[in-house]
């Protein structure tokens, strides 16, 4: 059976983050690209924001690169703002 | 309604490096310890702590912990107090030794022993050669420490509460710490967490100013919970500012850039600095080149729509240098300016850093305050610890590497001291329902409904206020402006209405509360840097330019009711060796 997706307010706190530069791009990711993804990336974002702060920093800033290509491709979203 | 009650020996609010490192010492010692967070653990604002940890280990360089004092009692501008400043380099020692056995994956030398690198304010025999002090885990130090000690909790059973907001502590007739009531974030549900001992370990509270490079969850929530209990704030007119943070996003951009030619403009494209400091410009210290920003802004020379910034120009040093020299540099300024440094300059605004300042502790971790016979007696059952704590070490300047250190060994002291305390006081003490009833009022005041203000409109004017008046440029006019806007602001508070009176995961109401935080800690910097009539440290004002030993060698107390300034001797006397008497600070 397919999990409910977390609510909007819920992912919104979970974006909030130990370094700013995640709450400012995680958040603006969740505001201007989260509404209109497809359940599949919707539901990647929602894994996305399980991974370590560290992690998720050093893709944002290009100092490492996704493995998986789907995970590139919503890095490159966040980069973009 | 029935409220929810959990019982333990320890209640640690906050889990950062302090915190996790309080609660394993207790985990471990097969106490009953609950932490408190209001993000999952490892979110917490340690994970940004990029520098490393100072220890006298003399792994690189020779040097021992009474160097270390030295530089910390210098940097302090003599402002911290010696007694815990020569127990915390002393304690750096077998803290970092823990740490790595607990698994912190510190970088190594050839010979296997740790790592140290150098970093400004270390040197060795008193002021001699440049040490090389600090142990660092590579460039992620913060990162491997908390992972660490959250792990190592799990293991030692610690009970972790995520996502769970702390409302305020419990406190009875005698002024004694009972616990305190949380937030349920999920369902929206308060709970009373009963315990013997409470720990606040919150974090900075960077977001009070507009421009800052804390993370967003650093509000201050704990040194607000104290101020309610009655327990003043201390040397909050403290704050480290960085003079470039990318404008209205606060990310550091490094001193380095500068130190690579990069240099500061107008919007008429005139290298200001040349005026404020002919001779290092842009080289010029910290505050000079902040306050030079700020009074290019405030004279109408800024960019920007709002006029509000300056800008950082490194597009003259060629794109090689900008990729080689200054990495990560060209990605943040991609990324939170929209700009590529090289094509174009950086926009630029000064960004709060770090709070010295903070709950008064002793050098155990208990929060002390004026009670009845003295300025410290210990409030029963309540300690502090880390940024939110003010022990004093850092007094008015902290070093680098100094505040990874504070966070671990007087969370570690703090730990240590609450065995000792629940072996003495192995009971609860009876709850206060009037003191619950007063944590339940703080919660339901929000379901309030009709017409208002909205949070984000009086958050967005308060951390502007901040900015303005109680930022970097410090004059008496100034400053008393911002005292009058806070109060304005605290007063708007009964006005401001949520729209949102949902019960699950209802984030308007915790950004509610939060504020309420904020405005309390604004008042105590503002009112606190008023009253401070000197220059020392972090704490710059141009109308008294000079440390004043004779009148100020003291620190400062802030109570919110009343909005009282009260002060406090800085302890002179180190716990063995001789004191550092005060010099001028030349580096």
């Amino acid at each position: 059976m397919q999990q409910q997706p977390p609510s909007i307010e819920k992912l919104r706190w979970q974006c909030r983050r130990g370094m700013l530069e995640l709450d400012f791009v995680l958040r603006g990711f969740l505001d201007n690209h989260y509404p209109t993804l497809s359940a599949d990336d919707q539901a990647l974002f929602v894994k996305i924001l399980d991974y370590q702060d560290q992690l998720l920093l050093d893709w944002v800033m290009g100092h490492v690169v996704p493995s998986d290509a789907a995970i590139r491709r919503l890095v490159a979203l966040m980069q973009n703002g | 309604m029935t409220l929810a009650r959990r019982h333990f020996d320890a209640l640690i609010i906050g889990a950062g490096g302090a915190g996790l490192n309080a609660a394993l010492q207790l985990a471990n010692a097969n106490l009953r310890v609950a932490v408190v967070s209001k993000v999952f653990p490892t979110r917490s604002h340690t994970v940004a702590a990029q520098g490393g940890v100072n220890a006298a280990l003399a792994n690189v360089q020779p040097d021992n912990w009474h160097w270390h004092m030295f530089d910390t009692v210098k940097g302090s501008d003599y402002l911290g107090d010696q007694d815990a400043i020569e127990f915390m380099c002393r304690e750096a020692i077998p803290t970092v030794y823990e740490l790595e056995h607990n698994g912190v994956p510190f970088s190594r030398l050839d010979n296997g022993r740790i790592y140290q690198r150098a970093f400004g304010g270390q040197s060795q025999n008193f002021g001699g050669a440049q040490a090389a002090r600090t142990c660092a885990a590579a460039d992620r130090t913060g990162h491997a420490i908390l992972h660490t000690l959250y792990q190592q909790n799990i293991r030692a059973r610690t009970h972790f509460f995520d996502e769970y907001f702390a409302i305020d502590l419990i406190s009875d007739d005698e002024g004694a710490i009972l616990g305190a009531l949380i937030l349920e974030m999920e369902t929206g549900e308060p709970l009373l967490i009963e315990s013997k001992t409470t720990l606040l370990a919150t974090g900075g509270c960077g977001q009070v100013f507009r421009t800052t490079s804390n993370a967003h969850i650093n509000t201050g929530d704990g040194m607000a919970m104290a101020l309610r209990a009655g327990v003043p704030l201390m040397d909050m007119e403290f704050f480290q500012f960085h003079p470039t943070g990318i404008a209205g996003k606060g990310m550091l951009i490094t001193e380095g850039v500068r130190g690579e030619g990069g240099y500061l403009v107008n919007k008429d494209g005139e290298r200001f600095m040349e005026r404020y400091a002919p001779n290092a410009k842009d080289l010029a210290s910290r505050d000079v080149v902040s306050r030079a920003i700020v009074t290019e802004v405030k004279e109408g020379r800024g960019v920007g729509p709002n006029a509000d910034h300056v800008l950082l120009k490194v597009d003259h040093l060629g794109e090689d240098i900008v990729s080689k020299r200054l990495p990560g540099i060209r990605e943040s300024s991609k990324i939170f300016a929209g700009i590529d440094p090289v094509v174009e300059p950086i926009p630029v605004f000064p960004t709060a850093h770090y709070v010295m300042g903070g709950i008064p502790t002793d050098r155990y971790g208990r929060v002390v305050a004026p009670i009845q016979k003295g300025p410290e007696e210990v409030v029963p059952g309540l300690y502090a610890a880390g940024e939110c704590a003010c022990v004093s070490v850092h007094g008015a300047n902290r070093l680098g590497g100094n505040s990874l250190l504070d966070i671990l060994v007087f969370g570690r002291a703090a730990g240590q001291d609450i065995i000792k305390y629940l072996d003495e006081n192995p009971n609860h003490r009876p709850m206060s329902e009037a003191g619950v009833e007063k944590a339940v009022a703080r919660l339901n005041r929000w379901d309030k409904r009709g017409e208002g203000l909205s949070v984000r409109e009086v958050r967005d004017e308060f951390r502007k206020v901040m900015e303005d008046h109680a930022g970097v440029f410090r004059t008496d006019e100034i400053m008393s402006e911002g005292v009058a806007k806070v109060k304005e602001i605290r007063a708007k508070l009964a006005d401001v209405r949520l729209t949102d009176h949902s019960s699950v995961f209802n984030t308007a109401r915790v950004e509610a509360l939060e504020l309420e935080n904020m405005v309390d800690i604004g008042m105590s910097i503002v009112l606190s840097a008023l009253e401070r009539k000197e220059s020392r440290g972090a704490h710059s004002r141009p109308d008294y330019p000079e440390r004043d030993d004779n009148n100020w060698l003291k620190h400062s107390l802030y109570t919110l009711e009343g909005d009282q300034m009260d002060f406090k001797p800085v302890h002179t006397k180190p716990l063995t060796v001789e004191p550092f008497p005060p010099k001028p600070r030349v580096y």
